[in-house]
């Protein structure tokens, strides 16, 4: 048990409801809610007392907890709250999940970004559950007159021993709202969590499987009208003129106008990230009417002056491969010394395309602008944000505008940029009423915010034992470097270069899942599978030694990983996988990688069916500290993994004269069913630490220990994603 | 605009559309029912399955006026309490994730165990491979449709 001090937070969510002091019944969706467990059978409490901004405690016992993060598919509307129920000490049986709307005086960070929910919300949620706790302990201590310190709670109901009383947490619900908040309070040792560390179902579970309207997509309003935009078909290109004309009198059609989501001297969000401002908005009845006014509609754009081109791109990269970077990014011992006086010097460039991040679910928001508010509700990933910048645009407060979040069909970064609920926003306001902006496929897929295009020289140099003296990396990206300076080797060879380049471009760009990473541990790691096979190592013993160093005679500064743990997620698949034991006509890769606070290490088996190659199994072993929801977290990382294999393989997007080549899933290829591995196997380091990021870590390295068992497959090293191109097979 | 009086999980539905309108659109924006999702246009992802007389159809590419007397079953239709041997192991594999391809992906599968009770593993795949999940649920999904087949048998 650990004590935490409440006070420091209690401005930011552990307010008492003013209002508590009588119970209440709220309208808060309690009947919506009901009915997605149906199975439970709770009843419905005859009032409600608010406890703090998380929870709410019906005088039956039924507890409501607030999930304040927003829901990509990451599970955190089940995970945050199974926290909090963890410190108040309920039976999961009895809680209801509601999804908080944006409210940055109650919450903080209701952001769904970097694998961070539950690593930066661990204590607050803990916190509040552990404060909602003590406060009915105090009121039952008082109604009893006991001391407090007496008193123990089980499963929402209160105990005192010595007198053999017990009351539930409903009944006292009233009287502890009344209490002042506790200065600090007692947390949980983790051995005797109950709930955290407990697989349990995702809590919309039931509602998905039916059909139920959960996500942006499916908010269907009193009044509301459909809207779609047009932007340029290439990048650099803007509007030049439309003709309204034309379709304004096509059936369902009742506005086209013009709307500009960055006008001049409005401040904008890191979050507005957007390469087409000025688009033509048409508004209409319903969703095909206003597709079909949407191809007839003619507009103009100017041309762009330099459209882009993927080989462009490939050609600037390329040179910047040959270039030394003005200022190294880090520099440890001398490294061109190093390599002057080498035995060996192994030199390998690998590459990799915009990808587009899909999400299933096609960017769309609701919006109803009226003169004194503006009321917002869709997918986004940061709605703080938006709202700063829907209030700039709107020239409302931000006290105006209200934005709630539904369930997301995904995000893997995307929807960390809002233009579409500020185009919703805009749109509402200029056509005078509620809107749902809908994108296209092919709007969504053509309008940037991509994974960068990127390439990465590495130079490793080796003395006349094969051992690894000098290590170098340049790396550039369309646009920014992909290079993470601290992370390993450095730290773990005695000299060492980091250089970044970026490359300018007028195609946007954003996070996608493990932004870098997601080419940085592809390259890295097959990389270092280079150099264990020129040294005549094995894979995983030579990444141990590395290890070994970094951990027993660290080289530099800032070293941005903890070699011990890096060390154990790998020795621990390496057991698991039975590695140095190959199975035959199967082959072999590893790969371990470090990012959003986490340590993965895979291995994989490949088998060639001619020349496709079928994954037989996946091996992962994690430290990501304390697993909330093991079983949610297993598919976490399956999911990560079928992510990592599927746009290593198959995924790309590259451009002539600016546009995208790719509009659809015709052409932009994602991995399917029968891609996916037959079996993932995902092992948890049981260590206790606080936890860290679950959401990334397992895309990264499967890429690397696909292509390394690809190279024991084929004997062709992998130096380029898409590892399949279109109509092309291995081999 | 044509009137069009469509079978609707064994309820007729009259609705008043342009005879190209696609039944994805018909049942999201003029009947409300917005389970049948909407992803790609082109019949590509799967999102928008439903089932015309029992077999799978992509509805985002089928007019309206191709449908006639058919019966359509779209998610919410596809079992009374949400207890369709698919849908419970889909529950019991907990496979969801963002969720949005599950509908899709619940109503090929339960078409599919409908014909091919006691599939192979390869069948299995073929008949799910026209299902994107982009959060990459497949092992899961391949899991529950075997579950799904054992609860049938």
């Amino acid at each position: 048990m650990s004590t935490i001090k409440t006070a420091v937070n209690r401005r930011s969510f552990l307010k008492v409801s003013a209002a508590a002091g009588g119970g209440m019944l709220l309208g808060f969706g309690w009947l919506s809610s009901c009915a997605r467990e149906p199975e439970t059978g709770l009843e419905i409490p005859e009032s409600w007392t608010d406890i703090n901004a998380f929870l709410k405690i019906g005088d039956n016992g039924v507890v409501t907890i607030m999930s304040p993060n927003p829901e990509i598919g990451q599970n955190v509307k089940t995970s945050m709250p199974m926290i909090v129920a963890e410190e108040l000490d309920v039976d999961w049986q009895k809680v209801v999940v509601e999804q908080a709307g944006l409210d940055t005086e109650k919450f903080t960070r209701q952001v769904a970004g970097g694998s961070q929910s539950i690593r930066q919300s661990w204590k607050s949620l803990r916190t509040a559950g552990a404060t909602a706790r003590r406060m009915l302990m105090e009121a039952a201590a008082k109604e009893w007159d006991v001391p407090v310190s007496e008193l123990t709670t089980e499963q929402g109901t209160i105990h005192h021993k010595s007198s053999g009383k017990s009351i539930d947490y409903g009944a006292v619900a009233t009287a502890a709202a009344t209490l002042e908040v506790p200065e600090e309070v007692e947390l949980k040792d983790p051995k005797d969590f109950k709930i955290i560390g407990t697989s349990r179902k995702n809590v919309d579970a039931q509602e998905i499987v039916t059909g139920k309207p959960l996500f942006g997509l499916d908010v269907q309003k009193e009044g509301m009208r459909i809207a779609m935009i047009a932007h340029p078909p290439a990048f650099g290109q803007k509007l030049k003129s439309f003709n309204a004309e034309e379709v304004l009198n096509m059936p369902g059609v009742e506005q086209v106008f013009a709307i500009n989501a960055a006008p001049e001297g409005i401040e904008l969000q890191w979050s507005d990230t957007n390469a087409f401002p000025e688009l033509v908005a048409i508004v209409g009845r319903s969703t095909w009417e206003v597709m079909q006014a949407k191809k007839a509609l003619s507009v103009e754009w100017e041309t762009a002056e330099s459209p882009e081109s993927s080989v462009g791109h490939e050609a600037a990269l390329s040179e910047l491969m040959d270039k030394a970077a003005d200022e190294p990014a880090r520099r440890d011992g001398d490294p061109g010394k190093a390599f002057q006086g080498a035995a060996k010097v192994i030199e390998r460039t690998y590459a990799a395309p915009f990808l587009a991040h899909n999400t299933l679910e096609p960017m769309n928001f609701y919006a109803n602008v009226t003169a004194d508010k503006a009321e917002l509700e869709g997918p986004i990933q940061t709605p703080a944000s938006l709202r700063k910048t829907v209030a700039a645009l709107l020239g409302m407060e931000e006290a105006q505008v209200s934005i709630m979040l539904t369930r997301m069909g995904g995000g893997f970064g995307r929807r960390l940029y809002g233009n579409f609920g500020s185009e919703a926003a805009l749109i509402s306001q200029k056509a005078g009423v509620p809107v749902k902006l809908v994108y296209t496929r092919e709007d969504d897929m053509t309008q940037g915010t991509y994974r960068p295009a990127y390439k990465v020289k590495y130079r490793a140099a080796l003395d006349a034992d094969n051992n690894l003296l000098a290590f170098h990396v340049r790396g550039a990206g369309v646009h920014g470097s992909p290079v993470f300076e601290n992370r390993f080797p450095a730290g773990a060879v005695a000299h060492y270069l980091a250089e970044h380049h970026d490359l300018g471009s007028n195609i946007s760009t954003g996070a996608w899942r493990a932004p870098r990473s997601n080419f940085m541990a592809y390259a890295e790691q097959a990389f270092i599978d280079e150099i264990a096979e020129v040294t005549g190592q094995d894979p995983i013993d030579f990444r141990l030694q590395l290890f070994e160093k970094a951990q027993q005679s660290p080289v530099g500064e800032n070293n941005d990983y903890d070699a011990a743990r890096y060390a154990g997620v790998l020795k621990l698949v390496k057991e698991k996988a039975g590695w140095g034991k190959p199975t035959p006509g199967l082959h072999r890769g590893v790969s371990a990688y470090y990012c959003h606070n986490s340590y993965v290490a895979q291995v994989v088996d490949v088998e060639m069916q001619g020349s496709t190659p079928r994954i037989k199994k996946v091996w992962c072993a994690v430290d990501c500290g304390i697993v909330v929801n093991p079983d949610a977290a297993r598919n976490q990382i399956e999911g990560g993994i079928v992510d990592g294999i599927g746009h290593a393989m198959y995924s790309a997007i590259t451009f002539k004269n600016g546009s995208p080549e790719q509009q659809n899933f015709d052409r932009y290829r994602l991995i399917r069913n029968s891609e996916a591995p037959l079996e993932i196997e995902t092992f948890f380091v049981d260590n206790g630490i606080d936890p860290t990021g679950l959401g990334e870590p397992s895309l990264p390295p499967i890429q690397s220990a696909l292509a390394n068992a690809l190279y024991r497959a084929t004997g062709q090293r992998i130096y380029r994603q898409p590892f399949v191109s279109e109509n092309e097979v291995l081999g | 605009m044509a009137s069009f009086t469509l079978q609707i999980n064994g309820k007729p539905q009259t609705v008043e559309v342009a005879p190209e309108t696609p039944l994805l659109w018909v049942l999201r924006d003029h009947l409300q029912m917005t389970g049948t999702k909407y992803g790609c246009g082109i019949g590509q992802c799967g999102a928008c399955t439903v089932h015309l007389n029992g077999t799978a159809m992509r509805s985002c590419s089928l007019p309206v006026s191709a449908v006639g007397d058919k019966s359509i079953t779209t998610i919410e239709g596809l079992s009374e309490k949400g207890d369709h041997p698919v849908q419970q192991a889909w529950l019991e594999h907990d496979v969801p994730q963002c969720g949005y391809c599950q509908a899709g992906q619940i109503m090929t599968a339960s078409a599919f165990l409908a014909n091919t009770p006691k599939p192979t593993d390869a069948q299995i795949e073929a008949a799910m491979n026209g299902n994107l999940c982009r959060c990459g649920t497949y092992t899961r999904v391949k899991a529950a449709v075997k579950t799904a087949s054992a609860k049938m048998g």
